[in-house]
């Protein structure tokens, strides 16, 4: 793979614990990828995997104490958005950089109009469009994600919506202001299929003729497949895997990746064998983690090293993949070494 | 008797409806939410019968009315040949054994303040006690019971003094299907059982599933909003929508050549975790309004949204035709007459007929 151009997004080896009274839970650890002009990637995994988390410390919202980002970059128009004032952050916020959170019920105003959500949203990152304009421009997104009858509806309070329709609602919100970056978290989970289908085409468009990268956020792989051009799969709080959406379907490298491809039931398939392919086990606890492979209980490929320390990343031409299976002998010797002294 | 084998569970235009207030003080009941709204099928012993149908088209309401958790507003629900709807609650008692339910949300539906060992025991122990088991059970078989029903479900038996919150949502999955299995049920009514799980916790449970089934010849009603989970696990599927089956048929004709308009837009629209072939698919995308469950329709429940609406949709309720033995659709387009060429107004006449002819 060459080297990424244009890239209007870069998140740096970010790290963000949560202190807890159980112990520091370490919810991102390292965590680096990038993200091009008109770009969509995937970040699949677990719950707890550190999705969220990841995507909250890009925006730096995640909430102090009990979080708080110890570590990393997020360069976005040549500079870190971490060192910014929270003034300067809310230029960016909504504006520069959407976001689509997951709970959508948290981020409507309860007390307020929709109409008069949209419009202010609208009013705010373009101050010469007229409140009337703003009104039909509302009014023509509420019907691109698919509300029926959005004009009589648009002065309705949210809940009068149902769950998925206020979800829909926070999309076009996010979709209003034409941001270069749209970070959506699950966008569509709580939607129907069809639905479902249908705002993610929406979001397709956008991202084609705006030219807006897309950090979409899910854990369903059907979705990933269609949508992302490149995916980062994540396991307790670190990228494991990292490629091409193509490549990554066709030839996963890391044991979890192949997991998960295997582990879900697929419609095409005519002839299925009577078993799902299952990983067994649970995923970890990421409070006080080991230093060593966290797949390595699940993994029916683990080896002495994965045992006792944490695998090193390697590059094929651009399918990264942070699993011991592919270190030389050499390494793992090392590291095993290393293990045994301290 | 015929060598033909009596369904386990029958069900015959099974409504349910709730009904809505106006609000206030003196608040009158002013209509109703049409939830289940007239539906019917069968189930033999060891079939899996999957549900599928988008948020609020009633599948949850179906199966609590099934188990008599609502008692339906009508119609009928043959369980072993008897008439559950019908039944005082004495004889309810003995269907409740039968009849188990498993819920989405492992967590909200296991009581957060006993252990997993009380959980489990729980309806063994209230059984036991009002003396409704075939033999009564000392505390000791109690307790070996379920430790047996903890291996069955792959839970170490040694984690039977922990509490729900000490567990992954997986294994709180399998802590209560354990605890449905307990009074050894024939049935069992699954409200989309892996919806909340990770994609690798789902397929463990849904082997499990699949397990007991086999070795204890358990029949399921399964609800599920993933078709590829639904295909998986069901030999015959029910496509709700809004309060309605609108296509029931065989898992292979489903899936294979679907007869709905609404089977197909679902079919065309599930995600393909497979970039090839997602890149290329076409879908088809759904237009228009859902209609308010709690107004009763002239016409098609699907009509507003349907890419192959006629003008005879609009004013005519379709009845149920079957395509075959294993199909079965709700669709003017499966009537014999071609009813296409009616015009809007030639279809609007002969719907005022009927009205008349119905007074
Ligand atoms: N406010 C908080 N306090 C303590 N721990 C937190 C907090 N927010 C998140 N965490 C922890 O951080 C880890 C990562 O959480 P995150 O929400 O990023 O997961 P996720 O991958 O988005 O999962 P999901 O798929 O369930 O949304 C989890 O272990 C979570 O418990
Ligand atoms: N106890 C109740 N009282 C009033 N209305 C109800 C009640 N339970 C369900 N409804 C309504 O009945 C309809 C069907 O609801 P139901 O929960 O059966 O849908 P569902 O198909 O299970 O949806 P989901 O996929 O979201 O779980 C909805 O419009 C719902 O709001
Ligand atoms: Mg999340
Ligand atoms: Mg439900």
């Amino acid at each position: 793979m060459k080297k990424k151009e244009n890239i209007v997004l870069e998140v740096k080896n970010l790290q963000t614990h949560f202190l807890t009274d159980a112990g520091v839970v370490k919810a991102v650890d390292g965590v680096s990828f990038s993200v091009s002009e008109g770009e969509t990637i995937g970040i699949v995994g677990e719950s707890g995997s550190g999705k969220s988390v990841t995507n909250l410390s890009i925006m730096k919202l995640i909430p102090s104490p009990p979080g708080k980002i110890v570590g990393g970059e997020v360069i976005f128009e040549g500079q870190n958005i971490l060192d910014l004032s929270e003034k300067e952050l809310r230029e960016i916020r909504g504006n520069k950089i959407s976001m689509i959170f997951q709970d959508p019920m948290t981020s409507l105003n309860p007390f307020l109009k929709i109409s008069t959500q949209m419009i202010e949203t609208i009013r705010l990152h373009n101050k010469d469009v007229s409140k009337r304009e703003a009104k039909e421009r509302s009014i023509k997104l509420l019907e691109d994600v698919g509300i029926p009858a959005a004009r009589k509806r648009i002065d309705n309070y949210p809940h009068q919506f149902s769950g998925g329709m206020r979800q829909r609602v926070m999309i076009a919100i996010a979709l209003s202001c034409k941001a270069e970056v749209l970070i959506a978290d699950e966008p569509t989970t709580a939607l129907d299929v069809t639905i479902q289908a249908q705002i993610l085409e929406l979001i397709q468009n956008i991202s084609k003729k705006h030219k807006t990268s897309v950090i979409l956020i899910t854990h369903d792989l059907g979705v990933v497949a269609g949508m992302c051009d490149e995916v980062c799969v994540m396991y307790a709080g670190r990228i494991v895997e990292k490629s091409l959406t193509d490549d990554l379907y066709k030839k996963p490298l890391h044991p979890y990746t192949e997991g998960l491809i295997k582990s879900v039931p697929r419609m095409d398939i005519t002839d299925k064998k009577d078993k799902l392919f299952s990983i067994e086990g649970q995923p970890p606890n990421v409070i006080n983690l080991p230093p060593c492979c966290p797949f390595h209980p699940r993994c029916h490929k683990a080896m002495d090293v994965c045992r006792c320390a944490y695998p090193l990343k390697n590059d094929f031409d651009g399918h990264e993949v942070s699993c011991w299976l592919y270190s030389t002998d050499e390494e793992k010797e090392e590291a095993l070494k290393n293990a045994g002294e301290n | 008797m015929s060598d033909k084998k009596e369904p386990l569970l029958v069900v015959k235009n099974l409504k349910q409806h709730f009904p809505t207030t106006s609000g206030g003080l003196f608040s009158k009941v002013n209509g109703a939410i049409r939830a289940v709204d007239g539906i019917s099928f069968e189930l033999n012993a060891g079939e899996t019968l999957g549900i599928v149908g988008e948020s609020g088209c009633g599948k949850s309401t179906t199966v609590r009315s099934i188990a008599q958790l609502y008692r339906p507003t009508s119609g009928e629900v043959f369980f072993d040949g008897t008439d559950l709807c019908k039944s005082s609650e004495k004889e309810l008692a003995r269907a409740r054994r039968d009849i188990q339910m498993i819920f989405q949300d492992p967590y909200a539906s296991l009581d957060p303040r006993m252990t997993v060992r009380s959980i489990i025991a729980e309806p063994l122990q209230i059984f036991n006690k009002r003396g409704l088991l075939d033999t009564k059970m000392t505390s000791l078989e109690i307790e070996e019971e379920v430790e047996k029903l903890m291996e069955r479900v792959g839970l170490n038996k040694a984690f039977k003094n922990r509490y729900p919150h000490e567990f992954s949502g997986g294994q709180r999955q399998r802590i209560g299907i354990a605890r449905a299995l307990a009074l050894n049920p024939k049935i069992i009514l699954a409200d989309e059982p892996v919806s909340a799980l990770d994609v690798s916790i789902q397929a463990q449970i849904l082997n499990l599933l699949d397990d007991l089934q086999s070795e204890l010849g358990l029949t399921y009603v399964f609800i599920a909003h993933d078709l590829a989970v639904i295909q998986h696990i069901s030999t015959r599927v029910a496509v709700m929508y809004l309060g309605k089956i609108v296509e029931l048929a065989d898992k292979a004709e489903l899936y294979n050549n679907p007869a709905h308009p609404y089977t197909q837009a679902l079919l065309s629209a599930a995600p393909i975790p497979d970039p090839v072939i997602e890149k290329k698919r076409q879908r088809i995308i759904l237009t228009g309004d859902v209609p308010s469950p709690d107004v009763e329709q002239r016409g098609c429940y699907f009509q507003a949204r349907c890419p192959k609406r006629m003008p005879w949709c609009v004013c005519h309720v379709p009845p149920t035709f079957d395509l075959s033995e294993k199909q079965k659709v709700a669709c003017w387009l499966y009537d014999e007459r071609d009813l296409s060429k009616i015009s809007e107004a030639d279809a609007e006449a002969d719907a005022a007929k009927s009205a008349i002819n119905k007074e």
